[in-house]
């Protein structure tokens, strides 16, 4: 990098700092390093919620910036998940087959992936190991497939859809689509990843003999490194001429063919690049979360994704952020059952049940009345002020920022 | 006093063949002779009440023929207690009655009258059971009588009865009684029943391949079930050329019959030692370690199975464990023997027949299962033009994504749920739900246009996050007034059942009024569009809004119109899908996507467009469902995975608006 | 001289109505032309098969010494090719600033990774600044795009077809909603590059025309009708008739 790259973004050293003092005061309110204030349940709900920051990093690339409105993103999440899981629950199986060996003999490498195979796959009916978990032994091999495997789905899905210059709610019906045959795939019991069940016992990491409460902490760290590295390489990505280039296929992709970039390739380049983040944040997530199922690909995933993105102000990095963590840690506190209810005397408001439509609702206000979402707030404070304009889009494309999400 | 007559005809008939009463009958007194004389049916039992009490196959079969011949209307009755085991025997004189639980142990009836014959205590009874063999047999007496009992009701159950399991002993009473049969239906019936049992019971060879073709192409299930038998194989092991009636002679190493499998054959039938299992071979290495090692192999060195091998050999050698066959001694015994698939049935004349009808059948079966995956293809396209029509408006006429929709189907189906709860007549209440439906959406969706749609024009993306908003937020408040569980939607009963061409081609009543109501919603958005001021108003506006604006026309309002319009058409769809899928929260989430690609396969802002989508999504989901009808979560897969690729071919769907009209 | 630009006989309908019907065209390396005609006349679709954005259904268009196929290639290729246009309506990236908007036309490599790394060196901001300046936008190079005055934008737009350095220039109705101070300046400026390069000004201000002071194509119903000087198209009785009706 630059010099002048720190200079030019200086959001991206407050965001380092910021993040790095959160995750430095977690640590310190931690069980397994400091006081014990944060539970260690907590701990992981912090760690998750710098996942999906990520993924809403990715996802504000591909949407806030390319205007691809992407409702395929959660998939390629789950992908990672999956990827990364069948290491865990392959070597974590080993660990306690070989720890249970009953017999007087030493087990062949047959009986190992036998008696694996079985405990794996006994809750489907099933005693073979199918033949993608090859490698499942293997943590360099699946740690590269959480590369590999979504980011060659979202190329090959990529190019056929924008080869056929499918764009707008074509494309995101399409996106869409694809997430539902994914996950509607992965459902059925001969799919080789227990079907409905999905993959369990994640938290525990093979070859780890720390508690709970310290991996807890292990994953913060991880988590937040990668969401610093995910959040400096963006903004290099959308600093530079190559930023100019994605914002201009948001607001008019014709006219920027006509300038002579190839708006297919770059298209491509993004989507793909996003995949593989959304891959890792979800690698990192899923060990967190203990459990994967395909379930947590629908397609309404990705949509909340679209809608953190959209709280928080698309457009701009740190407005991912804000919004993916604002509305997975307030749906922590509702969905949990810690905000009281309200009594309206003929009927009271149960938050657990009400919080979905409350979150929805408040969706449609935050489209309607606050195109720039939370991070308006923070222009606000920066005490920069929006000039007065119309709300027209400012290019014809249907992922066009209008006037008023603009940053000022 | 006229059924006193008749027995006693029939007694004096019986007396008259003396060849079917046992010897023994005539030396046993009749029990109540001073009351009245016992004749027909009472006195043949009373002749035999011995055998009749303590029946066996071999002995019993002359006393039911005796029974049958009596000719006694109670007949019937008698052989009916008598199967069912509801007969007992008074020990104190022999007489037998029939048995109903009482308070004092037993109330006994006449077994031929019925008349109440008082009671008796448990000890003074010994009830009668005959054993399967001769139920079998007192059941096919029975058919006879069955079979030409005066009512029809009773003749049809018989022959059902026969149909499903009839024995080789029912097809002379059976074929016996088509002459007299007064009915032409049920005689036909016979006659049908009758030549399926001579397939399998017939006596010579060429009888039963007679009636196999008399058959013809014959589809229907029966004559099938009654084939298949005929044509079931054992495989067998030969050492010379196999013998028997033989369907196919089978090759080790062809495809479906390897030699693994050919050398469990020759262990079924004992001619093969069972190979040596891993899990065998593991047992007998356990049971033989001395100071860490088997058969001079260390323990340790036991993870590898050629390890393991040797060290068995070792011990093989040693004679400590059974002697496993090598993998050349497998080959050799695989190669010194033939095998064959041969038909149970002996006579190949027949089998040869069996399979000619079949495969003459089979042809015919599959043109039919494809008419039938055809008409369920239909409505399954219906049931998703139904669901997308809606949509097609919205989208296509407004180009506004409507993610709420699926959520509008549900509103439908619950207001049909809770104008059920308030009409109980079916009928009446689905006639008041259509409309009310409609009503209701039309309204929500009015609602839904003015308050937020409206504001999001031209901004398709955005209109699609905040229906999505909408969308999870009336999920969970139908969550929140109607609970997760299912609610039922039931249909009136005159919807009820299925129309059937034949085994085969058979359709639901329901889904034949939703391809019907389809068919409307097609009529009457036709006549909208093309007929009315409206129409006229929705087409200007959709082609060139400004333009239509500065004519005079208000976009705003048509816009309203044609939002609420596609919202009350989902209503409508709501209800319909409700009467045959459950009605809960998720209803519509699930059809949302594929109304969706049924818009986009068929192309934005024709109507015929939705219809061509629509049937090339129902057709294209039937089909893969019948490549794969086990897995219908892959058949979906598979169908999503063709229409993204459909996409890349026709990105504007099959009816495209071209040229520059279309835009971009 | 060779032609730069070859099309011939090329035919493109919409649902039946032939928008361009055996239209042959040529322009030289260092050449300046105006297009004019009727609406309907089919001009901004001979531009957009020129640029790539309709597929004729047949004829052929040929670029350079090579004679390159232009029908086979897609928009941007095209643009690589060298062949620039300006829109009728300004379109600039409101978003981003004249810099911005300028850097992204600005010659270089266009491939996903060489736009990825590439950071602009001294060299290149001078040549932004240059030709800010060239289209009277200097001192506006760090204003958003979008808050500039009609004219603006289409100097801007035209910054940014010279930034490119394109062989070709197709320039659609360039004064429109320009003042008659900025017309005169654009005629200058569009004078001056077709000495480097081949320009074709498609206009239907024909005092802006004779201004020019060029060969004229004459446009009617998708084909040619006339082609010469000004003088000698205004005097076609054919033409007259077109424009003037029946």
């Amino acid at each position: 990098m630059k010099p002048g790259f720190i200079a030019k973004n200086p959001s991206v050293l407050i965001f380092i700092l910021i993040l790095a003092l959160f995750t430095l005061g977690v640590t310190l309110l931690s069980n397994a390093y400091g006081t014990g204030f944060v539970s260690t349940s907590m701990v992981k709900t912090l760690g998750k919620t710098l996942c999906l920051c990520l993924i809403a990093i990715a996802m504000d690339l591909v949407w806030g910036y390319t205007g691809i409105l992407s409702l395929g993103h959660f998939a390629f999440f789950g992908l990672g998940g999956y990827m990364i899981g069948m290491w865990l629950m392959y070597a974590r199986t080993r660990e306690i087959v070989v720890s249970s060996a009953s017999g007087a003999l030493p087990m062949t490498p047959q009986e190992l992936n036998d008696a694996i195979a079985s405990q794996v796959f006994g809750v489907v009916g099933s005693s073979q190991l199918p033949s993608i978990w090859h490698f499942a032994g293997s943590l360099p091999m699946q740690l590269l497939f959480v590369v590999l495997v979504p980011g060659l789905l979202a190329f090959v899905f990529g190019w056929l859809a924008f080869r056929s210059r499918v764009t707008g709610v074509y494309l995101s019906i399409l996106t869409q689509a694809m997430t539902l045959a994914l996950s509607l795939y992965l459902f059925q019991n001969d799919s080789g990843l227990r079907g409905n069940n999905g993959l369990s016992g994640l938290q525990n990491i093979p070859g780890v003999t720390a508690g709970q409460d310290a991996l807890s902490v292990w994953f913060l760290w991880a988590s937040a490194v990668a969401l610093g590295l995910g959040y400096v390489l963006s903004a290099f990505i959308v600093s530079g001429k190559f930023g100019s280039v994605m914002r201009g296929i948001r607001d008019d992709e014709a006219r920027v063919r006509f300038l002579g970039y190839s708006v297919e390739t770059y298209k491509l380049f993004v989507f793909t690049l996003t995949a593989v983040i959304a891959a890792l944040a979800g690698a990192l997530y899923y060990p967190q979360a203990g459990i994967i199922n395909p379930a947590e690909m629908s397609t309404v995933a990705s949509i909340y994704l679209a809608v953190w993105v959209a709280i928080g102000g698309r457009g701009r990095l740190y407005g991912a952020v804000i919004g993916a963590a604002f509305v997975s840690i307030i749906s922590t506190w509702f969905t949990g059952g810690r905000v009281p209810n309200i009594n309206l005397g003929f009927y009271t408001i149960n938050w657990v049940d009400w919080w979905q439509v409350l979150l929805g609702l408040s969706f449609v206000l935050v489209t309607l009345f606050a195109p720039r979402g939370l991070s308006g707030l923070i222009d606000l404070i920066d005490g920069l002020r929006a000039p007065k304009r119309g709300g027209d889009p400012l290019g014809p494309d249907d992922g066009a920022l209008q006037e008023k999400e603009a940053e000022a | 006093m006229r059924s006193f007559l008749l027995a006693l005809t029939a007694g004096l008939c019986l007396l008259s063949v003396p060849a079917a009463v046992p010897a023994f009958a005539q030396d046993t007194t009749p029990p109540a002779a001073e009351t009245a004389p016992p004749s027909g049916l009472a006195k043949v039992i009373a002749d035999n009440a011995d055998a009749i009490s303590r029946p066996s196959r071999q002995t019993i079969g002359p006393v039911v023929d005796a029974i049958g011949a009596s000719g006694d209307p109670g007949t019937v009755t008698f052989l009916q207690a008598w199967g069912a085991r509801q007969l007992g025997l008074r020990k104190s004189d022999g007489a037998i009655f029939r048995l109903s639980p009482s308070p004092e142990g037993f109330a006994l009836a006449d077994p031929v009258t019925g008349a109440d014959a008082g009671t008796a205590p448990k000890s003074d009874i010994t009830e009668i059971k005959p054993n399967a063999g001769v139920q079998g047999l007192i059941a096919s007496a029975l058919v006879r009588f069955q079979l030409s009992d005066p009512d029809p009701a009773k003749r049809r159950a018989a022959l059902d009865t026969l149909a499903r399991r009839g024995s080789a002993e029912n097809l002379e009473p059976l074929l016996e009684s088509i002459d007299d049969e007064p009915d032409p239906a049920i005689k036909a019936q016979k006659q049908r029943v009758a030549g399926l049992m001579t397939i399998t019971h017939g006596a010579t060879p060429e009888a039963r391949i007679a009636a196999i073709e008399s058959f013809g192409g014959d589809m229907a299930l029966d004559f099938r079930a009654a084939l298949n038998p005929i044509l079931a194989t054992t495989r067998k092991v030969f050492t010379g050329a196999p013998e028997g009636n033989v369907a196919a002679e089978l090759k080790p190493g062809q495809s479906g019959f390897s030699a693994e499998n050919a050398y469990a054959v020759l262990v079924a039938d004992g001619l093969a030692p069972k190979r040596l299992t891993r899990t065998d071979q593991r047992a007998a290495l356990e049971s033989h370690i001395e100071n860490g090692m088997v058969g001079g192999v260390p323990v340790a060195a036991l993870n590898d199975p050629v390890q393991r091998d040797r060290a068995y050999t070792v011990l093989e050698a040693a004679g400590d464990v059974p002697a496993a066959a090598t993998d050349d001694e497998v080959a050799t015994l695989v190669a010194a023997h033939r095998y064959a698939d041969i038909y149970n049935e002996p006579d190949s004349a027949v089998t040869d027949a069996a399979r000619n009808a079949l495969k003459s059948v089979s042809v015919k079966v599959g043109a039919m299962q494809g008419l039938d995956l055809g008409l369920d293809a239909l409505s399954l396209a219906s049931i998703y033009f139904l669901a997308a029509i809606g949509l097609a408006i919205t989208f296509g006429v407004m180009r506004v994504i409507n993610m709420a929709h699926g959520e509008f189907i549900t509103m439908g189906a619950y207001t049909g749920y809770v104008v059920q709860q308030h009409i109980t007549d079916y009928t009446l209440s689905i006639i008041v739900a259509l409309p009310l439906a409609f009503a209701v959406t039309f309204a929500a969706g009015v609602a839904m246009e003015r308050l937020v749609i409206r504001y999001l024009y031209k901004r398709p993306l955005e209109t699609l996050l905040a229906t999505f908003g909408i969308s999870i937020a009336l999920q969970q408040v139908f969550k929140n007034i109607f609970g997760t569980q299912a609610r039922p939607l039931t249909a009136p009963g005159w919807l009820d059942g299925a129309w059937s061409l034949n085994d085969i081609v058979s359709i639901s009543y329901i889904r034949i009024a939703i391809f019907v109501l389809a068919l409307i919603f097609l009529a009457v958005f036709l006549f909208i569009m093309n007929r009315t001021r409206l129409g006229l108003e929705v087409r200007a506006v959709t082609q060139n809004p400004s333009m239509a604006a500065s004519m005079g026309i208000n976009p705003d309002r048509i816009n309203m119109l044609c939002f609420g319009l596609g919202s009350g058409i989902a209503g409508i769809a709501g209800v319909a899908i409700g009467l045959f899928a459950k009605v809960t929260s998720e209803l519509g989430s699930e059809y949302i996507v594929q109304s969706f690609m049924t818009v986009v396969v068929g192309g934005v802002g024709n109507i015929w467009g939705t219809l061509a989508g629509a049937t090339l999504v129902g057709f294209l989901q039937k089909g893969i469902e019948w490549f794969n009808p086990s897995n219908t979560l892959a058949a979906q897969t598979y169908m999503i995975l063709f229409i993204i690729i459909f996409i890349q071919f026709r990105p504007r769907g099959i009816i495209a608006l071209r040229g520059r009209a279309a835009g971009d | 001289m060779s032609a730069l630009l070859e099309v011939t006989g090329i035919s493109v309908s919409f649902d039946g109505f032939k928008a361009i019907n055996n239209l042959s065209f040529e322009i030289g390396p260092a050449e300046l032309r105006a297009v004019i005609g009727p609406n309907g006349a089919g001009k901004t679709t001979f531009m957009d098969i020129v640029t790539g954005k309709t597929r004729p259904d047949e004829g052929r268009v040929l670029w350079g010494e090579k004679s390159i196929n232009l029908l086979k290639l897609n928009e941007a290729q095209i643009a690589r090719e060298g062949v620039g246009r300006k829109f009728q309506r300004p379109t600039v990236f409101e978003d981003q600033t004249v810099t911005e908007n300028l850097m992204m036309a600005l010659k270089a490599r266009r491939n996903p990774f060489s736009v990825l790394f590439w950071r602009p060196s001294g060299e290149d901001h001078a040549r932004v600044a240059a030709v800010a300046k060239q289209v009277g936008l200097g001192d506006q190079l760090d204003r958003k795009s979008g808050e500039l005055s009609h004219g603006q934008k289409q100097w801007l737009e035209i910054g940014m077809l010279l930034a490119q350095e394109p062989r070709l220039l197709l320039v659609d109705e360039p004064a429109a909603g320009m003042t008659l101070a900025e017309r005169e300046q654009t005629t200058a400026l569009l004078v001056e590059l077709s000495k480097t390069r081949a320009v074709v000004v498609v206009e239907h201000d024909m005092e802006f025309v004779r201004r020019l002071d060029c060969r004229v194509t004459v446009l009617h119903e998708g084909s040619v009708l006339a082609e010469g000087s000004l003088d000698h198209v205004t005097s076609d009785p054919k033409v007259i008739e077109v424009y003037l009706g029946r």
